[in-house]
Parts: structure tokens; sequence; C-alpha cells
């Protein structure tokens, strides 16, 4: 498969993932003010510290308002990780390629964007309830369609790739709003606000449910450790790892559990540290500090992936 | 009943004869046409504009960088061209790519023609797409134009004229498939009724003349299309045929030359490129050989091309045909290489070079279309009786300044089909460009592609300024017992 394909359908399908959690992690923190007691103060900061572009934000914005900060994150079209620079770049990406993936998958990602576009004209911030939700839907849908009609063969991988390694990240970056949000004075710990909060930030990730039937009470060791190292839910980050490790053995034809390119020995590294974790050693290292080298380490597969599969040069 | 008001005028129409009186091959199509109500066949026409914009037969806008896809305006009533006409036509159109294949082939090798002065040289050796680096190229069983898309016009007596040849990289033939795709949904009844010829196997006639340019030895050629991108204006139509193909869609920076030969960026390393059905032009293909400026070609490509280890399609060089004044020789040419009359006439052409000539043009210009010679698309021309006092005294200046870059022809009265406009029927202006392949054989798809120019009274069918395009039905035969539905229905029959 050409490089640049295989590059186009892994970020056609990381941005529509990037997009998604974006409306996830806005969505978490408007739910997480709603149940505020009134007087409170907004935080909305943390959201903008944690997509990491504060400095642009800074430039563009200057006040970090909520009406900024939401309009920074959904409807900017010069900012490039906002849900509509995501649906742009996802479109752009798919139409490069159309002859390689479905065309139900084209129309998909087309009506996505309109949709979005939409939304973006009208610009209307007191609608983003009704937003978030759709878009939320139309990734689901787009992952969905993408699944039951396009081969299952290198391409196909390449998507699962981008998709999931994106996730994986943003899983990451949801459980930190909640670090930036709290920064808890030990009286706040337990609290029923503090409860409130963890329901909230596992309903963003849609696993408030999924949650309560493996364990009944709500506890921040409890929700860390399922978001981090569940293997079973499909937005836990181990299970991110260890289905993107599959796609990228079936890209490879490396043996699982072996290695011979870069991204085969960062992604297998990552995803077997995290095999024989406990949430009691996370906790003790510091769960922000965790997640942020989590991150980077994720950054390091993609770039792995980037020099083995996208950026050949001649010898 | 839509038709009965409809007034074919003082025009060359392909539908009717006469108010009230089709032509015979027509006659089954306004039948059912006149079944239909207005609302019924707006609805039809609506539908097929939707079919098409969500199959994504678009072009795309440079300027517009929002939403940078326009569909091509598609009108459902067909031109119709009879069985026995059409075979004159294809006749016509091998006679001329054969005789054009062994011109441009001579001249970039022994150059009889013009050693003999059947072409004058400097006719040839002037013109821009004269590539000189191309000298001595031997490709594949000598075939240089693999495709082509000629554009025919008919005058108001009805005669056909060859007004364009095309040899570099005609577009529009993904219009051609998908409009028949709607089409065929459009009027079923029809298509079961009368014999029309199927236009669906392009795509694999296209695959086996580009697969005729490896040598068989090879085992599992590698076939790809190249495209500038797509931001390019033909995109859908370069990825269309890639995927109808199953070949690989590949852009300037997936190639590179690498141990001599082409290859191409894989996830698994580089990997050769046999054959390449290339839509970028001469100039932009290679940045060592040609104009240095190009990102979109692949550096080193000429070298490798020469030594035969990649064949292209079309071949380098084929441009020189497209000339315009080159154009005027075609007769000559079919004279010399088959001492054969031309079967399809060429547009009467005056060589502004010559003085006598250029004398009569710029005596003539109110009533005269003068081109440049080395344009195409509609672009870089006058159409004397349109054109104001200023502009028709820009193109003196510029004739006189280069006689060689122009040439003149008489103005065509365009014949006409009648075509949906509101509420109504109107004659529209026409051309057809036919596409031609020339592989182990000369195949020339049936029908083509027909634009039609939708402002009223305009001669100008490109989609670049307003034009349109319909479905194009050569018809054989008629089963004279067809039963056509009486009513109109809904959308579909």
């Amino acid at each position: 498969m050409l490089s640049r394909v295989a590059d186009s359908i892994y970020w056609l399908n990381r941005y529509v993932e990037r997009a998604e959690n974006v409306a996830r992690f806005v969505d978490v923190n408007l739910n997480l003010l709603l149940d505020a007691p009134p007087g409170m103060e907004q935080q909305w900061e943390p959201l903008v510290r944690t997509t990491g572009d504060q400095a642009m934000f800074k430039a563009r914005y200057g006040e970090a308002s909520a009406e900024n900060i939401l309009k920074f994150l959904t409807f900017d079209r010069d900012y490039p990780n906002s849900i509509i620079s995501c649906l742009r770049s996802a479109r752009e990406n798919a139409r490069s390629v159309r002859e390689v993936i479905s065309s139900e998958m084209w129309e998909q990602v087309n009506s996505f964007y309109l949709m979005v576009n939409e939304a973006a004209d009208v610009g209307l911030l007191s609608e983003l309830h009704n937003f978030f939700p759709e878009v939320k839907m139309a990734s689901h849908l787009f992952a969905g369609v993408m699944e039951a009609t396009m081969a299952h063969t290198e391409g196909w991988h390449f998507g699962q790739l981008g998709r999931l390694l994106e996730r994986a990240d943003k899983t990451a970056r949801i459980l930190d709003v909640k670090y930036y949000i709290l920064l808890p004075s030990v009286t706040d710990v337990g609290s029923p606000l503090d409860d409130l909060q963890w329901i909230a930030l596992l309903k963003s990730a849609s696993a408030y449910e999924m949650y309560r039937k493996r364990q009944y009470r709500i506890t921040p060791q409890g929700v860390t450790e399922f978001l981090i190292l569940n293997r079973e839910f499909p937005r836990s980050i181990q299970f991110c790892l260890i289905e993107a490790e599959r796609s990228l053995h079936c890209i490879s034809g490396t043996p699982t559990g072996t290695w011979r390119t870069g991204s085969d020995r960062a992604l297998g590294r990552l995803r077997s540290e995290l095999d024989y974790l406990t949430i009691e050693e996370i906790t003790e290292r510091g769960l922000h500090e965790f997640l942020d080298d989590l991150q980077n380490r994720l950054n390091e597969v993609g770039a792995n992936i980037f020099s083995d599969f996208f950026a050949l040069e001649p010898v | 009943m839509l038709f009965d008001a409809y007034d074919p005028g003082d025009f060359f129409d392909e539908l009717f004869l006469t108010q009230g009186q089709p032509r015979p091959e027509a006659d089954l199509l306004v039948k059912r046409v006149n079944a239909l109500s207005l609302v019924d066949l707006q609805q039809r026409q609506q539908a097929a504009q939707n079919a098409l914009f969500k199959l994504g037969v678009t072009f795309n806008v440079y300027s517009d960088n929002q939403g940078t896809e326009r569909i091509f305006p598609f009108d459902v009533i067909p031109r119709i061209v009879p069985g026995h006409e059409w075979e004159w036509i294809e006749k016509g159109l091998k006679q001329r790519i054969y005789a054009i294949n062994c011109f441009i082939h001579d001249v970039y090798n022994e150059q009889k023609i013009l050693n003999d002065g059947v072409v004058p040289r400097h006719v040839v050796e002037s013109a821009p797409g004269f590539l000189k680096p191309c000298m001595g190229l031997n490709p594949p069983n000598n075939i240089w134009c693999h495709i082509t898309g000629t554009d025919l016009v008919r005058d108001k007596d009805g005669t056909w004229y060859v007004l364009e040849d095309n040899m570099r990289c005609p577009s529009g033939v993904s219009y051609v498939l998908e409009n028949r795709r709607v089409m065929k949904n459009t009027f079923p009844h029809l298509f079961a009724a009368m014999d029309i010829a199927a236009v669906d196997d392009y795509a694999s006639q296209l695959l086996e003349t580009l697969l005729n340019l490896v040598p068989e030895t090879l085992i599992n050629p590698r076939v790809a299309v190249l495209t500038p991108g797509m931001y390019n204006s033909a995109y859908f139509e370069h990825s269309f045929l890639a995927q109808q193909m199953g070949a690989e869609l590949v852009e300037g920076r997936d190639l590179v030359v690498s141990d001599g030969y082409l290859k191409m960026r894989t996830t698994k390393g580089l990997e050769r490129v046999d054959v390449m059905y290339r839509r970028i032009d001469d100039d932009f293909i290679d940045p060592k050989a040609f104009r240095p400026d190009s990102l979109l070609g692949v550096p080193g490509l000429m070298e490798v091309y020469r030594a035969g280890r990649v064949a292209l399609a079309n071949a380098l060089g084929t441009g020189v045909a497209d000339d315009k004044l080159v154009y005027a020789y075609v007769p000559q040419m079919i004279r010399y290489y088959l001492d054969e009359d031309q079967i399809i006439p060429n547009v009467p052409t005056y060589l502004c070079e010559d003085a006598t000539q250029q004398a009569h043009v710029l005596d003539n210009l109110d009533q005269l279309v003068v081109k440049a010679t080395d344009a195409s698309g509609g672009y870089g021309m006058l159409v004397g009786p349109h054109a104001s006092e200023e502009q028709r005294a820009d193109f003196s200046d510029r004739i006189r300044a280069n006689p060689r870059g122009y040439i003149a022809q008489p103005t065509l009265c365009l014949s006409r089909v009648p075509t949906l406009i509101g509420d109504r029927f109107e004659g529209c202006h026409v051309d057809l460009r036919p596409y031609i392949l020339y592989g182990q054989d000369i195949y020339v798809n049936p029908g083509g592609l027909t634009r039609v120019a939708l402002k009223r009274g305009s001669l100008v069918v490109n989609s670049s300024q307003g034009g349109g395009s319909k479905d194009t039905w050569v018809v054989r035969s008629i089963d004279p017992n067809a039963q056509l539905p009486i009513q109109g229905g809904g959308v579909k029959e």
C-alpha cells in the first residue's frame, strides 16, 4: 500500500476520533459545572491546558472565559485541533484516498463534516449541549461504517491504529481534566461533590454503566483503574493499546511479543508495562505524572509509525 | 406534451427534423417524454443531479477552499446519434488517430514527412508541444497516443467536423460512464426498447490498452494513474478511473527513481511501477528534463522512460499534434501515411502565418473565430461575431505580432439539442467528444461526452464557462413492438 495512502487513512481516523474526544472533554466540563454549587468559580482554563495549546489560545483570545474557550475548541477554523478543523482535515484525508476507502465511509465523513460546518456557521454556543452528542454519534457511525464496509486489510489496520492511539491519548487527557479541576483540598476528597465529579467523568467516557457493572462503588482509584488498566472496556487506555498492537502486528507481520520495527518495540513495551502495573503504583507515582509520561510515550509510538511506514526515503 | 411547444428553429437539431417531427431514432424518446408531466420530468432531472452529486461526480473549483466541489450540470434529455452515422464517425476517427500516430512517431524519428515537405519543418519545430528531448524515442509498438478525446462539432447543415484532437490528457470520460449509469435509472424502459450501445467497458478497454504496453515476460505488472493531486479540477476522474481499473492512484511525491526504475513509496518499501497513465502535462512530468519548477512530476523519469523501463500513456511529446497549426495539416498526413481521403473533415482553417490568409483573416475578424495555436479548453480565443471592437483590435495586434501563434476558422453554427431549462425546452448548442483508445487495435467508445452550452445562444460548451453535459445514445435499432408506459407515474418508471 502506498505510504501516502496509509498515512491518510491513519490520520482520517485520528482526526475523527480527536473531534469526538474534544466533544467529550468539553462535555464533561459542562456537566461538572452544572453540578457545581452556585458561587463556585467556573474552571475553564484547565481544558485549554489539557490540549497543550495554551500559547495559541492566549495569543488569539487572551481571557480564558467560558465563551472564548468553547469557541476555540469547537468552531475556531484557525485552530487546528478544534472540532471543525479536525473534521475538515479528516475530510481532506478521506478525499485523497477515496478510491481506497469504501464510498460509505466517504459519505459518512462528508456528512459529518457538513453537519459540523453548518453548526459552526450558526455558531450558537447555547446549542452545544445538543451538538456534542451529535458529534459523538457521528464518530461512532463512521467507525461502524468502516468496520462493516472496508476490507480488514492493511489500510483498515492503519485506520484502527490511528483511531486507537488517538483514543488512548485522549482518555489520558480526559482523566487529566479531572486532575486540573479538582486540585482537591484534603477536605473535598470523598465529599458528595467529589463523587458527582467522578460520575461525570465516567459518563464523559461513556464508562459509567460499564463501571457500575464491574464494581458498585465509585472511588477515585476505581475510576482511574477502570479507565487506564481495564482490558475489556473499549475506551480504557490498556484496551486501546492491546488492540492497536494487534493491528500494528497485522501490518508489520511480526509475531506479537517480538519486534522488528521501532513501532513494534515502542508500542509493545508500553503495553506490556501496563500489563503488570497496579493502580496503587500509579497513584504512588502521581496520576498526573503518570499520564504525562504516557502521553509522551504515545507520541513516541506515533513518531515511530511515521518513520517506519510513512516517511520512506530511497536509499 | 412538453415537446409540442418546442421549436428547433433555423438550426440543425439532433432530435427533431422540424417542429413536432422527431427524427426516426428519437421518436420513442419523444413519445416517452411527452407522456410525462413537467413536474415529473423536473423530478427526474433533480433525481439524476442528486445521484451524480452523491456518487461524487464533481469537479473542483480552484478559488474556493471551503466546499471545493461542484457538480457538472446534467440534462436528462440525451443526444441521439443514429447507428449508421456512428459507424461512419468511428471509421473516420480510427483513420485520423492512426495517421496522427504515424505522424508523431515520424517527427520524433526519421522525419520523412518533413523531409518530403508535406508538412513544413518550421511548423513542427516551432510548435511548443514539440519536445526535443523526445527525439529518437521508440515507445512500445510505436504507439504514442493511447488515449484521445477528439472534439467533433456539427454545422448548420449537419456536416460533422473535427474541431480539436486533444492528444495530451483529455478528461471527461468519467462523466460518460456515470451519466449513463444515472440515465438507466431515469429511462429504464427506453433502454429496454432501444438498442443503445453500451459504454461500460471503457475501464476494461483502458486497462487492456495500458497492459498492452508491458512486455509479456513481465508477470504481475504494476499499473498506476498519475494525478497532480486532489486539488486538480479532474481529480474525481483520476480517482474514479484508478478505482475502476484496480490501479494505484499516485502523485508525484509517491514516486521516485531508484536503481534505474520508477518506484513508488509503499509501507513495505519501494515497489516498481511498470505502466503509468499520466494525467500531468509533459512540461511538468520531470523537472530534470522539462520545467525545473515543477513539483508535480518525478525527477529523472525521462531517463527511465527513454531506457524503456517504464511505459507512459500517452507517450511524452504527443502534444505536438495538439498544436492548431499542425492540426491544419492532418488531411495531408492522412494522404501521406494512408493514401486515403480524410473521412471526417477538418474545420476550414486559415493560417495567419501565411500573408495572404492573414490579410483575409484581418479583414473578416467579425465573422471568424480566432484561436491561439497552443491553447485549448476555450481559452485564448476570439469569437468574432460576439466580440467587441476593442477585442477585435486587440487580436489584430496579437496576430500581427505573432502570426505563427494564431489560426482562424469560420464561426460554425453548432447543432442543437432540446434541453430542459426551467419549465420548458430550449435548443442548446452541443459538441461531442468521443474517447478513443489505441492499444492492440483502435477502440472507439460508442457515443462520448456531449457538452452543452447552457447559456442562451452561447457557443462555448466548456465546464469552466457554464457548460453542462448530456448522455449520448448511439442507437443501433429500435424494437418496433416496444410497450412504453403511457402515464408518467412516480420519479422512476
